[in-house]
């Protein structure tokens, strides 16, 4: 009798468990494990600049990434994650932040940008420094203002791990941690956040039930006139760097890409931004000055701060009326992607 | 019955063998070549400071301008590692990627596998990271960026380190800090070394020879420019700077006999 009740109530705990598990999949509550991760180019896109060369796109090898993008103990105390500064409901920018809090509360220099369809950007950062999806990690975990670790203490973490070195093994066939490790595995998580799916894509694709109302057509036009050239769809950035004419904060001694590239004429200039998402990614600008759209928009186009390599389209262009740039947002916010900043699949897996 | 069954059996195995040794034959242009013979060839650099050996942080020591100085940290890249025979064949290293450091003997040593079996006459290797490996991300073994020769806010490697003090240096505690880079377009710092042999090195199966290499630290500070620690005690980024140094190491390798 003892032993059928201990079995039943172990069938009373089990199915508990079991009904807790399914509420678990409730999809605002991030499932710990995703399958059947792909990387695909959506429809009438460029091929991207990296492809997963050498580090071929796996489950195992995303949901590490994944893990590690949350990871607080990455930093030297263990209060910051990359997440920390990339939030996902602000299409992983920081938001309400113009220059990111890092590690001891310190301010760095720059605003943390969106994260998405980085696979098709030849370079990182506002002033383009780094050159490689797969390497770009290494700088803010060493950065003293963002996280101030180091490789070798975020391998000897990963490694005193357990439930890591299983990732490990299942990402790679053996436990072992290495940089290249981390860092490929970082990629997969970085190289999967892909944002297609806005109302913008939609009509391109010719869903049915999606159109634009007039206001936004009228912003279309615009914007094909007068952003289109820099902010080129489809994924609305050429990349570039540009001088646009935003005064320079002279506290932040940020000389721009010139600090790459030595060159004066890049002196104040930043990688353009795509537009994806960028109602949801304020504040805007290199050092996050501006918190509203139409302020950014104003400031960008119609009171540029000369400086002599401001970019003449830019500088001679005519200005914005306050509709027009009213009709431009109106655009703007059909790039934003709601799948992707709710997508469970790119969030913290050990979210409570 | 059971002879019969076997016979058909075994005239499967045959024809299965047939087919598998046709696939086998495919890539025809192995079979005519010999295996060629090979060695190993041993490659010893030795840092010295002149006709000194290098002493970490306890050696002073002075360079062409008068400058004294000491040494914590010297490190460098060599890539890209090539002998040439007397017949003007080349052995090439596969993955020639080496750092070598002050702090560790062991990384001096470079055993060269799978050397042909032939008169070598002369080396050549780079001084640094060839640029395909600074674009495309991240890599292993000696180019691990945790091996603290990488920039990580400005992709690259630091093609070779000094770190040391001098009185002359302008910085609070003395530093002088050499981290030189570039391998792009104008401000690639890359070097290729070529060094003769004084007389031909044979491998044979008899013979793995060593070839002796010295790396003179006092390069760095002369020739073609001389280097004083009060105005240039400082490079941490590519540039001008970095190619004036790099000008200034390529000389810095020469083969010893002792
Ligand atoms: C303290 C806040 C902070 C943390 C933590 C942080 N980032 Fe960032 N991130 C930034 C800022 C600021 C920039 C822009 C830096 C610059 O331009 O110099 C940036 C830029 C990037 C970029 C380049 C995007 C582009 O379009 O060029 C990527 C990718 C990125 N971060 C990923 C990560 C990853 C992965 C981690 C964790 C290992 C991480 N970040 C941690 C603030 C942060
Ligand atoms: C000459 C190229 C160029 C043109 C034309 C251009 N932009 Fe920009 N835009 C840039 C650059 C470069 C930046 C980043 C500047 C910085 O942060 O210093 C930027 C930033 C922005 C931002 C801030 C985005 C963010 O995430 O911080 C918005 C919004 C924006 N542009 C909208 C527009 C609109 C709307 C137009 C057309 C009316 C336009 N741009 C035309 C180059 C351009």
């Amino acid at each position: 009798m003892k032993a059928k009740n201990k079995i039943a109530a172990l069938m009373m705990v089990l199915s508990l468990t079991l009904f807790f598990f399914q509420c678990s999949k409730d999809p605002q509550i991030p499932s710990p494990q995703v399958t059947g991760v792909t990387f695909t180019v959506p429809q009438g896109w460029p091929q991207p600049v990296y492809n997963f060369e050498e580090n071929t796109l796996t489950d195992a090898g995303f949901n590490l990434g994944r893990r590690l993008f949350y990871e607080k103990k990455l930093s030297r105390d263990g209060s910051i994650s990359c997440g920390s500064c990339h939030q996902q409901f602000a299409a992983f920018a920081n938001a309400a932040h113009a220059r990111s809090h890092g590690i001891d509360r310190q301010f760095g220099k720059r605003n943390a940008p969106a994260l998405f369809n980085l696979n098709w950007q030849t370079s990182f950062m506002w002033d383009g420094g780094i050159n490689h999806i797969t390497v770009q990690p290494l700088a803010p975990i060493n950065d003293s203002l963002e996280m101030d670790g180091n490789m070798n203490d975020v391998i000897a973490f990963l490694s005193a791990d357990a439930s890591y070195r299983k990732m490990f093994k299942e990402t790679f066939g053996d436990e072992a941690v290495t940089t290249q490790r981390v860092l490929k595995s970082f990629a997969q998580f970085l190289g999967a956040l892909v944002s297609s799916n806005s109302k913008y894509d939609r009509i391109q694709r010719g869903e049915a039930g999606y159109a634009f109302t007039a206001d936004e057509e009228i912003g279309k036009s615009i914007f094909n006139q007068r952003c289109a050239s820099c902010h080129a769809p489809p994924l609305f950035s050429n990349f570039s760097y540009r001088n646009i004419g935003l005064e320079p904060n002279v506290s932040l001694q940020d000389s721009g890409r010139m600090r790459i590239s030595e060159s004066v004429q890049d002196m104040h200039s930043y990688k353009m931004p795509s537009l994806r998402n960028v109602e949801v990614s304020s504040p805007y600008m290199h050092d996050g000055r501006f918190k509203t759209l139409d302020k950014a928009i104003d400031y960008h186009i119609n009171k540029p701060y000369y400086m002599s390599n401001v970019d003449p389209v830019i500088l001679n262009g005519q200005a914005l009326s306050v509709d027009e740039i009213q009709s431009i947002i109106s655009f703007l916010n059909t790039l934003t992607d709601n799948t992707f900043i709710h997508d469970t699949r790119f969030s913290d897996p050990l979210y409570k | 019955m059971i002879h019969k069954s076997l016979l058909k059996w075994f005239g499967i195995f045959l024809v299965a063998t047939a087919f598998n040794s046709c696939k086998k034959d495919k890539p025809k242009e192995d079979t005519n070549i010999p295996p060629v013979a090979t060695g190993a060839f041993n490659l010893l650099f030795k840092n010295t400071v002149g006709d000194s050996a290098l002493v970490l942080e306890t050696s002073e020591y002075k360079n062409a301008n008068g400058d004294t100085f000491t040494i914590s940290t010297f490190n460098y890249y060599i890539s890209n590692v090539k002998l040439i025979a007397d017949d003007n064949s080349v052995y090439t290293e596969s993955e020639s990627y080496h750092l070598l450091s002050a702090f560790n003997d062991n990384t001096l040593k470079i055993p060269l596998k799978n050397v042909p079996f032939k008169k070598y006459i002369s080396i050549s290797f780079m001084i640094g990271v060839d640029s395909v490996k600074n674009v495309t991300g991240i890599q292993g073994g000696d180019l691990d960026p945790a091996k603290g020769m990488f920039w990580n806010w400005n992709t690259g490697y630091i093609m070779a380190k000094f770190e040391g003090y001098s009185s002359k240096s302008p910085e609070v505690d003395k530093t002088v800090l050499y981290h030189v880079g570039g391998f792009s377009g104008s401000n690639s710092v890359l070097k290729t070394v070529g060094l003769d042999f004084p007389t031909a090195m044979t491998v044979s199966e008899t013979e793995s020879p060593k070839l002796k290499v010295k790396a003179d630290v006092l390069e760095w500070f002369t020739s073609p420019q001389n280097i004083s620690f009060s105005s240039l005690y400082v490079i941490h980024a590519p540039g001008a700077d970095a190619k004036k140094m790099a000008d200034n190491f390529a000389d810095m390798f020469s083969i010893i006999t002792n």
